[in-house]
């Protein structure tokens, strides 16, 4: 070797991690491989190939579960293929690397008078990540989901070759792929159509309900009028006040309502603030976590119910498009409030989609029976939801109710046992699961909730695409893999 | 899933440490002391003739303590090589709590030697090979969000002397780096440590003249494990080093240049 600073190794960068999911109870230790170009794709997947292990797709990790953790093999982390191809301001399509992440997008695109169709609830996934789990919004009733606004993608398939695929042009691929929780193969491209706005704010207002039929009802009732819904429910009170919260409907200004559009739509105008109630963000989350246990968050939650009338009195107030979309990133690393274990402590979502006419008695039911489990959500939040075209979609004309629980070593089985009761009632009453959320479900429920067609042609289509099985995660080993052998076996 | 646990590793005394540069000195020293106290441990040297005789000498031992030693060659200016080698190593460590990077090389520079190679070099042993294992350890610690770094330093990388441009560079060059990194993991559960030992009775300074308040490897051993053990930020091997360590930062230049230190 001839002295000097060596070069590095050629071909996708490298490293050996601890890969979990978002909500950290779930985590592997991975090779962790980081593409930056379409040829470096393909070679993570000889890598894997050569290696005989499987690899599981990840963008930037923002799924709860197990979606994007792959304890058999190796992880391909798209982040690092992170350009914006191309920006066009006059149409508002953006042509992008799959590594982008959606706060890239709406900082590029804003001040030309644009935002995403579709925002996650926080900023930080990457397109082909919220392309691949198909993501919604709080606007998921009026514009879809994220496969909705994606016009066209390049998907690199396991064996190397790559394809085009549109509404028009491969139409199964493009159904299957978005939504398709990264099993067919890795987004080398995306190209996605943006929203016209006039201003950088939206007009919000609050509303209050006293339980869960007056949430429902107040969010049906401005359904017509709203661009944005969601509601966040307290979980802990019963009798009449169960499912009791806040609405947040947000509209966008009209053109010319806005006096100063160019100001408004500057990146430095969206930022968050940098201290909550005088402390730095950064450290907010070791206050939370002296709340997070049962008492204190009862306690927080009422607080912020009664708080929220004070909200609900006022008129509607100006939010930054930011400062609404985006709230879980209000306190930077929140989640660890519920602890820094990996595998060991943090949170779960169970988010339940539900038909219009089932939704307020199935969760009536559940919120009852976690309140007796002793096993309620710290945070429940509602959002209105319509039927989209996608294969895997967990989408359906309803609702959903999302909550956060607790996990620890000593609650874990006992928790995993009421997720398997409430899913019963979800799949009774004709409901949806979502896998950029489930930790807990097997492939039963899921044979039970897709309808048969759609989960038989993308298990061929998966077999047609991907014969080896080289595209899995823990995630498909837990749901999906038992299915095919089921299927195979038939 | 078995998530790793640093805490309780920590307390049953058995760490899983990585140290590089392990064959000799300081790093001989380090890797008997953590394979004595139980733990998995992994050394690499560029020559692998001294790691086999350092892992017949002390298996005794570790099969007494618990502990276990696994031995590699690589020579650290093979960056490219280092993410492989890494996961190998946690992978048969099943995990690391630790990685002491304690290669280096001090070969002696003519008073009117201004060699680019040579200096370049050493940079490449005493700085580059630290970045690659740094790098790799800081993507594996802050992902479990646990985990300490230690890098050997010196106190010569306080002053640019005169005696060896290069060498008090590459020290100079690690000192800022792992401050770097101390500061940016501080936030996630990781610690970054500087040791800088002063005087030590190893190969590196045999016959080497005017040392005083020399420790033996085994002492700066026991204070590169304790410091990363209670999260010391800059540590150096004897207290009184640390003065001079410091004072050493106020000496004016005009001063400094004439000083044969």
């Amino acid at each position: 070797m001839p002295p000097g600073l060596a070069k590095p190794a050629p071909g996708p960068r490298r490293s050996y991690e601890l890969v979990e999911g978002w909500g950290m109870a779930v985590a592997a230790p991975a090779r962790v491989l980081r593409p930056r170009n379409v040829d470096e794709i393909r070679a993570c997947f000889e890598l894997a190939r050569r290696d005989g292990v499987p690899l599981g797709l990840r963008g930037t990790g923002n799924s709860y579960g197990d979606a994007s953790v792959n304890a058999a093999g190796h992880v391909l982390d798209i982040s690092r293929m992170d350009r914006i191809l191309r920006w066009d301001p006059a149409t508002g399509v953006a042509e992008l690397e799959p590594g982008v992440t959606v706060r890239q997008l709406w900082q590029r695109i804003l001040p030309d008078g644009w935002w995403p169709r579709v925002a996650s609830g926080t900023m930080f996934p990457t397109v082909a990540g919220a392309l691949a789990m198909n993501v919604h919004g709080k606007n998921n009733y009026v514009a879809g989901t994220f496969g909705d606004a994606c016009l066209e993608f390049d998907i690199v398939l396991p064996s190397g070759e790559v394809r085009t695929a549109s509404r028009e042009r491969e139409p199964e691929l493009f159904h299957a792929a978005i939504g398709g929780f990264g099993m067919l193969g890795c987004f080398s491209r995306v190209v996605l159509q943006t929203h016209r706005v006039h201003s950088g704010n939206l007009k919000v207002k609050a509303l209050r309900a006293g339980n869960l039929r007056g949430m429902l009802d107040l969010m049906e009732s401005r359904r017509a009028t709203a661009d944005y819904l969601v509601g966040w429910i307290d979980a802990f009170p019963g009798g009449a006040h169960s499912g009791r919260g806040l609405v947040h409907a947000a509209s966008y200004q009209a053109p010319g309502e806005d006096p100063e559009p160019a100001r408004s739509q500057t990146v430095s105008y969206q930022e968050l603030p940098p201290t909550i109630l005088g402390f730095p963000k950064a450290d907010v989350w070791r206050i939370l976590r002296l709340f997070n246990n049962d008492r204190g968050m009862r306690l927080i939650n009422a607080v912020k119910y009664h708080v929220g009338r004070l909200e609900a009195a006022h008129g509607p107030r100006l939010q930054s498009h930011a400062g609404f979309a985006f709230l879980l990133d209000y306190v930077p690393n929140w989640k660890f409030a519920y602890g820094t274990e990996p595998g060991r402590r943090g949170l779960i979502q169970f988010q339940s989609f539900l038909p219009q006419a089932a939704a307020h008695d199935a969760w009536q039911e559940m919120l009852a029976r976690c309140r007796a489990a002793r096993l309620v959500p710290y945070l429940g939040v509602l959002k209105r939801h319509r039927s989209d075209p996608f294969w895997m979609t967990h989408a359906v004309d309803g609702w959903s109710l999302a909550m956060d629980f607790k996990v620890t070593p000593e609650n874990r089985a006992r928790l995993w046992d009421h997720c398997r009761t409430m899913t019963e009632t979800v799949l009774a009453a004709g409901g949806r699961f979502y896998f950029a959320k489930d930790l807990v479900l097997g492939p039963e429920a899921v044979a039970r909730f897709l309808p048969a067609r759609d989960l038989q042609r993308f298990l061929a289509l998966k077999r047609r695409l991907d014969p080896e099985g080289l595209l899995q995660t823990n995630l498909s080993r837990r749901l999906l893999e038992p299915l095919a052998a089921g299927a195979e076996g038939r | 899933m078995a998530a790793p646990d640093s805490s309780t590793q920590q307390a049953a005394g058995g760490l899983r440490a990585l140290v590089v540069g392990g064959s000799s000195g300081l790093g001989a020293a380090l890797v008997r002391q953590l394979v004595r106290e139980g733990g998995r441990v992994a050394a690499i040297a560029r020559g692998g003739d001294a790691l086999e005789s350092l892992a017949r000498e002390v298996s005794g031992e570790a099969s007494r303590a618990g502990g276990v030693l696994f031995v590699h060659a690589h020579d650290v200016r093979d960056t490219a090589a280092v993410p492989a080698l890494f996961e190998t190593i946690v992978r048969e460590l099943d995990g690391l709590d630790l990685l002491v990077y304690t290669a280096g090389i001090m070969p002696p520079v003519g008073r009117t030697e201004y060699e680019t190679e040579k200096d370049l070099d050493i940079m490449a042993v005493n700085f580059g090979g630290l970045v690659a294992w740094g790098n790799q350890a800081a993507q594996l610690f802050r992902t479990q969000r646990a985990g300490a770094l230690v890098g050997i330093s010196s106190i010569y990388g306080n002053r640019g002397r005169k005696g060896n441009p290069a060498y008090g560079a590459s020290k100079a060059a690690m000192d800022n780096w792992l401050e770097a990194l101390r500061n940016r993991l501080a936030g996630e559960g990781v610690h970054v440590c500087t040791v800088k030992p002063g005087y030590l009775s190893t190969r590196m300074n045999a016959g080497r003249e005017g040392m005083f308040w020399v420790a033996s490897p085994e002492q700066a051993a026991a204070a590169v494990l304790q410091a990363a053990r209670t999260g010391a930020n800059v540590r150096y091997v004897l207290r009184r080093w640390r003065v001079v360590g410091t004072l050493l930062y106020f000496i004016p230049s005009f001063v400094f240049r004439r000083l044969e230190f």
